[in-house]
C-alpha cells in the first residue's frame, strides 16, 4: 500500500494565556518580560499556609470563548488538583478543571482553499499556568522563573476532526482569531501565549477505528505544526508500512533537525492523581452572567468578514487582510465614514499602511493619526491637490508625526498645480525649446508624447496636474 | 509556685489590666519566668520569642495608659502552633523538612491576633504537620504531659495543650482536622474548642488536610475561648472557604443555662474499648446537664464505625498532595549532593519528612491513584456525606451532642508509638466533627482514679458555637475544674 490509502486523524489541545490584568488565584500581575521572579507573591509563589483565590475576569472570559464557540455553559463547574513534580510548578500540583469543565461541545468552522470544514470542540476549561525553567547546557544549573506561574490559561480541546496538517494550521489560525477578537487573548505563539500539542494517529481508509496516538509539543509557530504534524503523519505511516507498531508517547518537535524525538512512553507517564480542589468551592455561574457576556460579545471574524463584503463591496482578499486584526477592520470602518471609495482606503491600507508598520514598526493601536486624517488625506488626492506619489509621502509624515495633512502639504509644498495659466506657460517654454521634438510628433511619432509630459512635470518640479498637462500638451502640439 | 497572676483567666486578667492592676510587661514576664521554670520538663514550646513577646506587651501597656486598648485581650500573652505563620519568626510544623524557614508574612489569624494586642510568646511543639495524636511525631522531641510527665499531652496540638495547663501561657491556638485541639485538651484538664469549617480563615496555616483543618483555640475557661475565638472568627476573602456570615457575640448569652435544651447521646459512641471510668464522667456529666434543665435522649449517629476509615482516606489524599510544595525547590531543607532533579527530591523528602508523615503521604497517594481512586477517595466522598447526614438528622431532635472526647485518658510516651492503628483510634470520637465540618469542644469533666484528666465533648449544629459555649459553660460552673493546676 502507499501512503494516499492512509487517513490521518488530528486532535489539537490549544493553550491560550488569557489577558487579564492580574494571575488567576492572587494579584500579581501578568505582563510579560518583567525580570525574573518579579511578579509574585506569597500564594504564585506556594508558600506555606497560602490559599487561591479566584479572579473572577477569568471566568468572564471563559465564558466569552465558550459562546463564541457555541459550547454549552456548565452553572456548575469544579476545580481540580493536578498533582505532579517539576520545579517550576511551586504547588507541586497544578489548579485545573478535570471531570466538570466550564465549557463542553462547541464547534469552530475552518475554510482551507474553500473547502469548509466544522471542527468539533469538545471541552474548554480554566487553569493556572506554571512558571518556567532555564536549563543552563553548560553548567548543569537550573533556574527558575516563577513569573508566569499563575497566568490565567484556557486550555481548548478539539475533537480528532482534523485530517490534515494544512487544516490543522488552519483551525488554529481561525481558533486564534477568534480569541483576539475577543480580546482575551493576543496570539503570540512565539512567546507562548497561545501554544499547541497536537494528538496524531493514522488509520486505513475508510477504517473506523482510531489508529494509536502520538502526542506532538513545542511547536511554537504555524510553520511548526505543519512541519511537526506532516513529519508524524509520514513516520507513522512509514511505521505501520514496515509491520512496526506505533507507541503511544510524547514526542517533541526540534526546530533545529526538523525531526521529532520521543520524550516520555507510556510507562513514563505521570498519574496525575486527579481530586477535586478542596480550597476551592465549585464554581457556580449564573444565568445573568452567562447573558451579560453574551450581550458584550464582539463581532466574530467570520460575520465581519461577511459584513465587510457584502457592505463595502470588497474581494474576499482584500476582506480576509483587512479583518486579520479586528483594531485594523476598526481603523478601516472608521476611515469608511470619512470617505466613500472603500474599495481605496483598502488599496492604502493593504499598500502603504501595512507597509510602514511593518517596515516601521508599531502596531494599529500605537498609529498617531486618526482615521479621518487619513480620509481627509485620500479626499485631497482626490481633487487633485496633490498627486498619488505625494500622497503617500504625506502618509509617511503622518504616521512618523501624527500631524495634519492639510499642513504636511503646506510645510513642504506639495500641493498640486492646476491652475491652466500656469501650466499653459509651462508647456509654451517646453514647445519652444524642443522644436526637433516638436516636428517628430507631428510627423506622426506619437511616443514623444511621453517626452514633453516629463519635460513640463520636470519643469513644475513634479506639482503639475497630470491631467491638465496632457489635455493642454495635446491641444497645443495639435 | 506558680504566681498568683498566671492561675487567673484571660478574662479575670482583662479586668485587672483595664485597671492597671498588673500590666502586660508583668505578666509577659511572668508566663517566661514559668517557660524558664517548668518548660525544660514539659517541652511545650519549640521557640519562645522572648525580645517579641515584651516589645508587643510594652506596647499594650502604652495603648492601656492612652485608655487605647485594642480589646479586652489586649496585652495577654498566647502561645501559637507551629503550624501558623508567623513573619520574621521560625516556622516548622515541627518538621525536619521546614527547619529554619522564616516566613515573610503572618497567617490571618495572627494578624488578627497581633491586631488585638495579644503578645505572642511563642511557637508550640506538635506532631509533625499535625499528623499524630500524641505530639511525639515531632521532629523535635516529644512534649509532656504536666498532669504525668511520663505520658503525652495527647495531639496533635499537644504543645499549646501543655502549655496551656501549665500556666506557662494563658490560651493558645492550635489546629484541628481530626481532633487535633479536643483530644489534647482532654488530657490535659483544658478547654478545646473547633470552631465549625470555615468559621476562622486557613490562610497562613500550614495545610495538612484542607477540606477539615479549622484553626482552634485553647484555653483554661470556657469564656476565655469564647473570647479567643470572638477574636478570630472574622471572614477573610484570602480564604475561599472562609464564611462571610458575621460571627455572633459569643459571650452575649454564655452564662444562659442548658434549661429546655434538648441534648443527644449517641449510642454508637460507647462501644468497646472505651475506658469505663471515661464512660461513667462523661454519663455522670449528661446526668448533671439533665440536672440543670436539658433534656438528655439517646441519639444514633449509624455511620460513626466508617468515621475512622473514611478520614483516614481523605486526610491522607490531601496531605500528599499537600505537602508536594516541600521539594526543596524554594525554601526549606534541600538535600546536599544530589545527582538530578529526582535524586534531590527523593533525597530532601526522605531526609525531611518523618515516618508518620510518609505513612500518611503514602497512604493517601496510593488513594488518589489511577485505577484505586473510585474503590478509595470517592467512597470515603460518599461515606463522608452519610455522616454528615447522620448529624444533620440527629439535630433535627437535639441541639447538641455529648460523648467522650476520647476513649482513653493520657497514655504513656512510647506507648503507641510502634502501633499506628492503635494511635489512629484515640481519635475515634473526634474524627466525625471534622468530616462533617461541625463545631466541637472538650472540656474537663472528671479524673480518673490515677488523677489523669477526661474530657466531655459537645458537638453543635453549623454555625452553632454560641450554643456548644453556653452548654459548656452551664457544667464548668458547676465545678471547679478550670481551678486545679497540674502537679508540675
Amino acid at each position: 500500500m502507499s501512503a494516499s490509502d492512509y487517513e490521518s486523524v488530528i486532535g489539537l489541545e490549544v493553550h491560550a494565556q488569557l489577558l487579564t490584568r492580574s494571575k488567576i488565584f492572587c494579584g500579581c500581575s501578568t505582563q510579560f518580560g518583567a525580570p525574573p521572579n518579579h511578579n509574585t507573591c506569597p500564594v504564585c509563589l506556594g508558600l506555606p499556609g497560602v490559599l487561591p483565590v479566584l479572579n473572577k475576569r477569568v471566568v468572564e472570559f471563559a465564558i466569552r470563548a465558550g459562546l463564541a464557540l457555541g459550547c454549552s455553559i456548565r452553572k456548575t463547574s469544579v476545580w481540580s488538583r493536578k498533582n505532579y513534580f517539576y520545579p517550576d510548578l511551586p504547588k507541586g500540583y497544578q489548579i485545573t478543571q478535570y471531570d466538570l469543565p466550564i465549557c463542553e461541545g462547541g464547534t469552530l468552522t475552518i475554510d482551507v482553499d474553500g473547502r469548509v470544514r466544522e471542527i468539533r470542540i469538545r471541552r474548554i476549561h480554566m487553569e493556572e499556568d506554571a512558571g518556567k525553567s532555564v536549563h543552563d547546557p553548560s553548567g548543569g544549573e537550573s533556574l527558575v522563573d516563577l513569573n508566569r506561574a499563575g497566568v490565567p490559561l484556557l486550555e481548548i480541546v478539539s475533537e480528532p476532526d482534523l485530517r490534515s496538517s494544512e487544516e490543522a494550521a488552519e483551525y488554529l489560525k481561525t481558533l486564534r482569531d477568534v480569541l483576539v477578537y475577543l480580546g482575551i487573548n493576543d496570539g503570540n505563539m512565539e512567546e507562548g501565549s497561545f501554544r499547541c500539542d497536537a494528538n496524531v494517529s493514522v488509520r486505513r481508509k475508510g477504517a473506523r477505528e482510531l489508529g494509536q496516538r502520538t502526542e506532538l509539543k513545542n511547536m511554537n509557530s504555524f510553520r511548526f505544526v505543519r512541519q511537526a504534524i506532516d513529519y508524524e503523519i509520514t513516520r507513522q505511516i512509514a511505521l505501520v508500512e514496515s509491520g512496526g507498531k506505533v507507541v503511544q508517547e510524547t514526542r517533541l518537535w526540534d526546530t533545529q533537525r526538523n525531526v521529532s524525538r520521543p520524550m516520555r512512553s507510556k510507562e513514563d507517564a505521570h498519574d496525575y492523581r486527579y481530586f477535586p480542589e478542596p480550597d476551592l468551592p465549585a464554581l457556580h455561574v449564573t444565568d445573568a452572567l452567562i447573558e451579560e457576556v453574551r450581550k458584550s460579545l464582539p463581532e466574530l471574524p467570520k460575520a465581519k468578514a461577511q459584513r465587510f463584503q457584502s457592505q463595502y463591496g470588497l474581494a474576499a482578499y482584500d476582506v480576509k487582510i483587512l479583518c486579520a486584526d479586528p483594531l485594523l477592520a476598526d481603523f478601516f470602518e472608521a476611515t469608511a465614514r470619512g470617505y466613500g471609495d472603500y474599495k481605496k482606503i483598502s488599496n492604502w491600507f493593504q499598500g502603504e499602511l501595512l507597509r510602514l508598520l511593518n517596515e516601521e514598526g508599531g502596531t494599529i493601536s500605537t498609529l498617531k493619526f486618526a482615521p479621518s486624517q487619513l480620509a481627509a488625506l485620500l479626499t485631497s488626492v482626490d481633487k487633485g491637490e496633490i498627486s498619488a506619489s505625494a500622497g503617500k509621502d504625506v502618509l509617511g509624515e503622518m504616521f512618523r508625526t501624527g500631524k495634519d495633512p492639510a499642513a504636511i502639504i503646506a510645510a513642504k509644498g506639495l500641493g498640486q498645480v492646476s491652475d491652466a495659466a500656469v501650466i499653459e506657460n509651462a508647456v509654451d517654454e517646453v514647445i519652444a525649446k524642443n522644436p526637433g521634438e516638436v516636428e517628430k510628433y507631428r510627423a506622426g511619432k506619437k511616443q514623444v508624447f511621453g517626452f514633453f509630459v516629463g519635460q513640463v512635470m520636470k519643469a513644475m518640479k513634479g506639482k503639475g496636474n497630470p491631467g491638465l498637462i496632457n489635455e493642454l500638451l495635446k491641444k497645443k502640439l495639435g | 509556685m506558680t504566681p498568683e497572676l498566671l492561675n487567673l483567666s484571660m478574662l479575670e486578667l482583662s479586668t485587672k489590666l483595664a485597671r492597671r492592676e498588673t500590666s502586660s510587661v508583668e505578666v509577659t514576664g511572668a508566663c517566661l519566668g514559668r517557660i524558664e521554670q517548668v518548660d525544660s520538663k514539659v517541652r511545650a514550646f519549640l521557640r519562645v520569642d522572648a525580645k517579641g513577646a515584651l516589645a508587643a506587651a510594652e506596647a499594650s501597656d502604652a495603648r492601656r495608659k492612652q485608655n487605647a486598648a485594642l480589646g479586652p485581650l489586649d496585652g495577654i500573652p498566647v502561645a501559637l502552633k507551629d503550624m501558623f505563620l508567623t513573619e520574621g519568626v521560625e516556622t516548622t510544623a515541627a518538621s525536619k523538612i521546614l527547619a529554619g524557614f522564616i516566613p515573610p508574612y503572618d497567617a490571618t489569624a495572627v494578624q488578627l491576633l497581633k491586631g488585638a494586642g495579644l503578645p505572642i510568646i511563642g511557637k508550640t511543639n506538635q506532631d509533625e504537620y499535625a499528623m499524630g495524636s500524641s505530639t511525639e511525631s515531632s521532629a523535635f522531641f516529644p512534649t509532656h504531659n504536666p498532669w504525668d510527665l511520663s505520658r503525652t499531652p495527647g495531639g496533635s496540638s499537644g504543645g499549646s495543650a501543655a502549655a496551656v495547663a501549665c500556666r506557662e501561657v494563658f490560651g493558645a491556638l492550635g489546629t484541628d482536622t481530626g481532633g487535633s485541639i479536643r483530644q489534647p485538651a482532654a488530657m490535659t484538664s483544658t478547654v478545646g474548642l473547633k470552631p465549625t469549617y470555615g468559621r476562622v480563615s486557613r490562610y497562613g496555616v500550614i495545610a495538612y488536610a484542607s477540606s477539615l483543618d479549622q484553626v482552634s483555640p485553647i484555653a483554661r475557661t470556657v469564656r476565655d475561648a469564647a473570647a479567643l475565638l470572638q477574636t478570630i472568627a472574622v471572614h477573610d476573602p484570602k480564604d475561599s472557604t472562609s464564611s462571610p456570615a458575621r460571627a455572633p457575640d459569643y459571650l452575649a448569652e454564655i452564662e444562659g443555662g442548658v434549661a429546655g435544651m434538648k441534648l443527644g447521646v449517641p449510642r454508637e459512641y460507647f462501644t468497646e474499648g472505651i475506658d469505663p471510668e471515661i464512660e461513667g464522667a462523661v454519663r455522670r456529666a449528661a446526668s448533671e446537664l439533665e440536672k440543670l434543665g436539658a433534656k438528655v435522649v439517646e441519639v444514633s449517629l449509624p455511620h460513626t464505625r466508617y468515621a475512622l476509615a473514611t478520614y483516614y482516606l481523605i486526610a491522607p489524599a490531601e496531605a500528599s498532595s499537600n505537602l508536594a510544595r516541600y521539594d526543596g525547590v524554594r525554601y526549606g531543607l534541600r538535600a546536599q549532593g544530589a545527582r538530578g532533579l529526582r535524586e534531590m527530591y527523593s533525597q530532601t523528602r526522605a531526609a525531611g519528612f518523618g515516618p508518620e508523615v510518609k505513612r500518611r503521604i503514602m497512604l493517601g497517594t496510593y488513594a488518589l491513584s489511577a485505577g484505586y481512586y473510585d474503590a478509595y477517595y470517592l467512597k470515603a466522598q460518599k461515606m463522608r456525606t452519610l455522616i454528615r447526614q447522620d448529624f444533620l438528622e440527629a439535630f433535627k431532635n437535639v441541639d447538641a451532642v455529648l460523648s467522650p472526647t476520647s476513649p482513653v485518658t493520657a497514655f504513656k510516651l512510647g506507648e503507641k508509638l510502634d502501633d499506628p492503628l492503635a494511635m489512629y483510634l484515640v481519635d475515634v470520637f473526634t474524627l466525625p466533627c471534622n468530616l462533617a465540618g461541625l463545631p466541637g469542644m472538650s472540656i474537663p469533666c472528671g479524673f480518673s482514679a490515677a488523677g489523669l484528666p477526661i474530657g466531655l465533648q459537645i458537638l453543635g449544629r453549623h454555625f452553632d458555637e454560641a450554643r456548644l459555649l453556653r452548654i459548656a459553660r452551664a457544667f464548668e460552673r458547676e465545678h471547679d475544674f478550670d481551678r486545679r493546676a497540674p502537679p508540675v
